[in-house]
């Protein structure tokens, strides 16, 4: 005979300071409830009414339309645009990454930078060609790559320029989408490069390959051959549908891991060569300067980084009492095998639910159940990856990369590049969130 | 018959393996085709076509095409400044990183000039207006001498005072 599971639920366990709970408290609700309850958080337990029926239970619903759209309470819910007008400049649209969970970006919400707007690609016009150094140079129509077997993956895209508002020496007050929604994950559908390279056959001495889209700009940058025959894909669908304009309709190079600049929207050519272009982009923005001067080149990797989307900035707590801290896992050189969440500023840490299987190179959420118990906290998290690399704690950063030497008064702006140091949001006795550094 | 349909696979002769493996829906193209956009400019100056231009043709055509964006002498607008050596320490690691401070390469000028500018418009420029462009910027970046035409065996010459002030920092990737 089954033995009957007791009715009475265990203490809740601390894992750590500030009320962490052991991640079991997410398998069994009555768990939390009944830790949420004996720390003083019933006042959640507004006094019932008598029930009746909305006004939306009352009559037929409206029409369906053939595209959906969310909800009009979600209108908030939208991308923050850092050029609206287009200006003849570069177009920024930050996805609300703090208002989304789990780990696919939604393609209407996916973050999108385009340095001269979003041409509009007739894909029966459009033409991709492969030479330079090849057997064979070949022309291919996008209806003639559609027919090619395809894969599917999971991977997140940033911008190597995503999380630049964190170089400033004294931390910037602005929102998850703010600082860093210039990243998003989506499930990609394309042609293995390597399918490709093979057909066109690259010569033995060749070691770059140089990708160049069909945009005003024809931006281009240079990308190792390696990475080619590694996990380099030829991407025709986002998340099922074919890509958003934005994000390279009709087809885009996706080089997992790879900062965002170098993954070729509305590919048109790729150059075979036994040398790098130094096209703009990696000659300028995409080196970061030193502290001393000197600058790195060919920072091709979005390095291991997490962080709190909620609750954070923007998202003050009402009450003490159960929340959940839940964020955003990823990491251009593996997998995530561990997420650790302090809610002392640091001072301990606790590990993370790390909702799996996670995927190498796609965003992996992580939940830490919480009690909050009314006095000052500050939360963050830390990641690692199946590689080894782990997210460096600040103090660490910034000896090795710097600082700006004044605040940075926009979220906007790009002081430097590639920034993986931790966030840490601090909550006061009155629930309310500041960014801060510890 | 999967057995069998191995065996075929296993068995078959080296083109025909070639052809079942991929789909092949490539189609060649001669170098003529290509020629319209065969435009990237390599480090060692391959891909740089004929012609020349000099700092004085460059002036003109700045003023004309760029100075709306980039400001009066190159000087920086609501686009890049282009004409200017700052330190590249004087804003710590927010610095402005310039053609004259920064850049390692003179060819990507060439590479970048072609293809994207003037940004309204690009690709109305000549061969020979691109090369009076370099040599516009790069004269008055005091890179070359003033009266130093540019051309496709001048300009990969010109060395960048900043070239060798790059780390590469994942070495193992390339």
């Amino acid at each position: 005979m089954r033995k009957r599971r007791s009715s009475a639920a265990p203490p809740l366990e601390e894992i750590a300071g500030n009320g962490l709970l052991h991640r079991r408290a997410l398998l069994s609700g009555g768990i939390v409830l009944a830790g949420a309850m004996a720390s003083g958080a019933a006042a959640t337990q507004a006094a019932a009414e008598p029930l009746k029926d909305p006004p939306w239970s009352l009559q037929p619903g409206d029409v369906t339309p053939v595209l959906q759209t969310p909800s009009r309470f979600e209108k908030n819910v939208v991308r923050i645009l850092s050029n609206p007008k287009g200006e003849p400049r570069t177009q920024h649209a930050r996805a609300p990454l703090q208002y989304l969970d789990g780990t696919i970006t939604p393609n209407p919400l996916h973050f999108t930078i385009l340095h001269s707007g979003i041409p509009d690609i007739d894909p029966a016009a459009h033409r991709f060609v492969i030479h330079g150094m090849v057997r064979e140079p070949l022309e291919y129509t996008v209806e003639a790559l559609l027919r090619y077997p395809l894969v599917t993956r999971k991977h997140f895209v940033e911008c190597g320029g995503n999380s630049a508002g964190m170089f400033s020496n004294a931390p910037l007050q602005a929102t998850v989408q703010q600082l860093h929604g210039l990243v998003s994950c989506a499930e990609w559908t394309g042609i293995p490069l390597s399918t490709i390279l093979d057909e066109a056959g690259t010569d033995p001495k060749a070691t770059w390959m140089i990708a160049e889209g069909a945009d005003s700009l024809l931006v281009n940058r240079s990308v190792p051959l390696q990475k080619g025959y590694e996990d380099a894909m030829i991407a025709l669908y986002q998340n099922g549908e074919r890509l958003m304009p934005g994000n390279g309709y009709p087809m885009r190079l996706l080089l997992p891991g790879f900062e965002g600049n170098m993954n070729t929207k509305f590919l048109r050519r790729i150059l075979i060569t036994d040398q790098p272009a130094m096209t703009f982009y990696e000659t300028r923005n995409y080196s970061p300067l030193l502290p001393d001067g000197k600058a790195y080149r060919f920072y091709f990797i979005d390095e291991v980084k997490s962080f709190i989307t909620k609750p954070s900035f923007g998202m003050n707590l009402k009450e003490p009492g159960y929340y959940e801290i839940s964020g955003i896992a990823y990491s251009g050189t593996g997998t995530i095998t561990k997420v650790l969440v302090s809610a002392d500023g640091g001072k301990s840490w606790g590990e993370a639910a790390v909702e799996g299987p996670a995927a190498p190179k796609a965003f992996t959420r992580f939940r830490m159940p919480w009690r909050w118990d009314g006095q000052p906290a500050i939360i963050t998290s830390r990641a690692w990856d199946d590689s080894g690399a782990v997210q460096p704690l600040r103090a660490d950063f910034v000896a090795k990369r710097g600082e700006t030497e004044e605040p940075v008064k926009s979220p906007y702006g790009f002081p430097n590049q590639h920034y993986n140091s931790l966030t840490c949001w601090g909550v006061d006795a009155k629930g309310q969130i500041k960014h801060v550094y510890v | 018959m999967l057995l069998a349909a191995l065996l075929a696979l296993v068995y078959s002769p080296p083109a025909a393996r070639a052809a079942a493996n991929t789909p092949g829906l490539g189609k060649p193209i001669s170098p003529s085709d290509l020629k319209a956009w065969d435009i990237t400019v390599l480090p060692d100056g391959t891909g740089l076509p004929p012609g020349s231009g000099t700092a004085a043709q460059g002036a003109k055509l700045f003023d004309d095409k760029c100075a709306l964006c980039h400001g009066q002498g190159a000087k920086g607008g609501i686009a890049n400044m282009l004409i200017g050596n700052p330190s590249l320490t004087a804003h710590g690691i927010a610095s402005n990183k310039t053609i004259a401070n920064f850049w390692g390469q003179s060819t990507t000028l060439f590479d970048y000039i072609r293809r994207a500018m003037p940004w309204p418009a690009p690709r109305i420029l000549s061969d020979d207006d691109v090369y009076a462009l370099c040599a516009y910027l790069l004269a008055g970046n005091k890179l070359i001498p003033e009266d130093e035409p540019m051309n496709a065996q001048t300009l990969p010459k010109v060395k960048m005072p900043n070239r060798d002030n790059f780390i590469i920092k994942f070495p193992d990737r390339i």
